[in-house]
């Protein structure tokens, strides 16, 4: 596929911003200014970033717990997305969700799922309602390498494959699931390897290189669109924190993570290839980090600035019609 | 109003041929549906007659319910067939984290329009996997609507108005109801969530029941009758919304009540009703407000040990007196002790 400046700029856009809502969501909690949890995906940018970009708006994702990215990815606005996390009423879920279950429907985000391995079976019932509506939409269901260990990955793969559902499965294989490397955790040495078992295309990327996973992931998108059925990619990518923002991570080194870090950094990694290719001054990039450094801060105290729900609220909402 | 006798399973096909004429997004997903129209025969001509919206999927329980909240999220109306309400179990995740949640966790954004359709009960020697009544589990968990009807027309009006309403909709069957007949309107029509029915009208004592024990109770209201004690005879029809107003109007009236129902009874939905009544309606209480239900173990396989686990007439018989607190003077010879 042809990928040009224009595009190519959007991708550095969107992974700037989501690296810049992580690190601030990171500060936030640690001032204690947001309750719960927080998983964050602080190195797993060009993943999310280069699969989300080869979706259509009117096309569905289902994210995970660990989903700010997939979410920014699709396009969603990120002052909600903050005034979610702070627990406030003008919050995509008016403060019902929270981090792991922020949901877009207007830009086709069916969800964060706060079960590992919960998005698997809705996506597919979004399939089967594609082919029942006769649309040419496509849905992409995100998960992670424990996830795949899911009996409800099993289920859906194999339901999506006999149905032919235009599904595409993105595995972002981080390494780790919690606290337990991918390695000692998940038979056959792939997620991706798993496609052959259910007669559909498996493919495995480099996760920190974002052309190549715009590029693999368009082309199972294309596959799916077309009404050949579901594909599996697999994203080899890391986070740089822990499983939740307070983990010890006593499962890897400090070493580990500074590698990744200092080599595979996938937004340092597309800015040098911009540089190269004189897509981009550093004058330039300088300038995009800092209109997305103002739009985290505006977002921000949009959140901030929010009200909080009436506690009363919390009986909102249960029923369209009670 | 023309008006004719036919089975539950009648009615099922009736509502649904119905509601998939009006509306093009209801569609049906289960296992084993097309070739006889379910297992019980209970969607008997409609394979035929709406191609493609009946669909067979693989034996995949989570993924089939986990189909239906995707379906029901992106504009179309799953009615989806639980096979047996005992496989709730393997589709708990999706029944109890994603159906009943997602309207709410995510803000009141999404509609969930869907039916779990879910044959529920004991009697035909099914044993202990294929025979519960779990409802309560189901009554527990906000954010599902559950619907437990007892005679065919109910089950028509009831399961219409389940597939047109927005949220999810968790619709017990009893097995052992799908052959039972009953006068049904030939006009279609919809009887709304929520509404219970007085099935049979009484002064001296309220049975408060729902779906096969509505029959079991009309029966044993008739002994009482023979005795010169009028049993009214509640048909809850829906557990939530529970239309409280009903009984609180009945207790007013007999100032004694039995709640029977099907379920075994610790932690059953009886509890709630007993306690809700015990809350709001304690000055109109003449006695004990007395649960009857089956006896706390898994249903079991031999018919004399099912029938000795599952609420008789008797066993109504007995709770009545205890309500009537007629012990020592009691009107019935007690069967066993699965009255409290």
């Amino acid at each position: 596929m042809e990928i040009d400046r224009e595009k190519k700029l959007s991708l550095l856009k969107r992974m700037l911003l989501i690296r810049a809502f992580e690190e601030k969501a990171e500060e936030l909690y640690q001032q204690k200014l947001i309750p719960g949890f927080v998983h964050l995906s602080i190195g797993q940018e060009a993943s999310t970033t280069g699969s989300c970009m080869a979706l259509r708006p009117d096309d569905y994702i289902i994210s995970t717990h660990r989903g700010h990215a997939h979410i920014l990815a699709k396009g969603a606005d990120p002052r909600y997305m903050f005034a979610e996390l702070f627990g406030r009423s003008t919050g995509y879920c008016k403060g019902k969700g929270g981090s792991m279950h922020i949901a877009d429907f207007s830009r086709g985000i069916l969800g964060a799922n706060g079960v590992v391995g919960g998005g698997f079976p809705i996506m597919v019932g979004a399939g089967l309602s594609i082919k029942l509506r006769k649309t040419d939409q496509v849905g992409m269901v995100f998960f992670g390498d424990g996830a795949s260990n899911r009996g409800t990955f099993h289920e859906a793969c194999n339901m999506a494959a006999v149905f032919k559902l235009p599904i595409i499965f993105v595995c972002e294989n981080n390494g780790y699931a919690s606290t337990s490397p991918a390695e000692k955790m998940v038979a056959g040495g792939s997620v991706a390897g798993r496609a052959k078992a259910y007669g559909i295309p498996g493919y495995i990327t480099d996760g920190s290189n974002v052309l190549e996973v715009l590029e693999v992931v368009h082309e199972a998108v294309e596959w799916a669109r077309s009404g050949h059925g579901p594909a599996i990619v697999e994203n080899e990518t890391y986070r740089y924190k822990g499983h939740f923002e307070g983990d010890r991570q006593k499962y890897r080194s400090m070493d580990e993570i500074h590698m990744y870090r200092k080599n595979r950094d996938p937004i340092d990694k597309f800015e040098r290839l911009l540089l190269e290719e004189g897509c981009l001054t550093i004058e330039a990039v300088a300038e995009i980090r800092a209109e997305t450094a103002a739009c985290i801060e505006a977002a921000v105290q949009f959140g901030l600035d929010s009200p909080l729900p009436e506690p009363e609220d919390a009986l909102k909402d249960l029923y369209v019609n009670p | 109003m023309a008006v004719r006798e036919i089975t539950c399973s009648q009615a099922i096909a009736e509502a649904l041929a119905e509601e998939m004429e009006r509306d093009d997004t209801v569609f049906i997903l289960g296992e084993d549906l097309v070739s006889n129209g379910g297992i019980f025969c209970q969607f008997k001509g409609l394979p035929e007659r709406f191609p493609g919206r009946v669909i067979d999927t693989p034996i995949s329980e989570t993924s089939i319910v986990g189909s239906g909240v995707g379906a029901a999220l992106t504009g179309m109306r799953p009615i989806v067939d639980m096979h047996f309400a005992d496989f709730v179990t393997t589709a708990m995740d999706e029944i109890v984290n994603q159906m009943a949640k997602i309207h709410y966790m995510f803000g009141g954004q999404a509609k969930l329009p869907m039916v779990l359709w879910a044959p529920d009960g004991a009697g035909i020697s099914a044993a202990a996997q294929h025979s519960q009544s779990l409802e309560s589990w189901l009554v527990h968990t906000p954010g599902l609507k559950v619907v437990v009807p007892s005679e065919p027309a109910d089950v028509k009006g009831l399961l219409k108005a389940a597939v047109r309403d927005d949220d999810p909709v968790i619709f017990f069957q009893h097995k052992r109801l799908f052959k039972q007949t009953g006068p049904v309107p030939e006009e279609p029509y919809l009887i709304p969530l929520g509404k219970a029915d007085v099935k049979r009208a009484g002064t001296d004592i309220t049975l408060i029941t729902y779906s096969r024990m509505t029959y079991v109770c009309l029966e044993a209201a008739q002994k009482l009758e023979e005795k010169g004690i009028q049993a009214e005879v509640i048909d809850l029809r829906t557990l939530k919304p529970l239309d409280f107003d009903l009984i609180a109007q009945s207790v007013k009236k007999t100032n004694h009540v039995v709640v029977v129902h099907e379920a075994c009874l610790t932690g059953g939905f009886g509890a709630e009703i007993a306690a809700r009544i015990g809350e709001e309606l304690f000055e109109h209480l003449a006695g004990p407000v007395v649960r009857v239900g089956a006896k706390d173990v898994p249903v079991p396989f031999s018919p004399v040990l099912e029938q000795y686990v599952l609420p008789q007439v008797e066993d109504i018989l007995e709770g009545v007196d205890k309500a009537l607190k007629r012990k020592q003077q009691a009107l019935f010879i007690p069967r066993a002790a699965n009255v409290r």
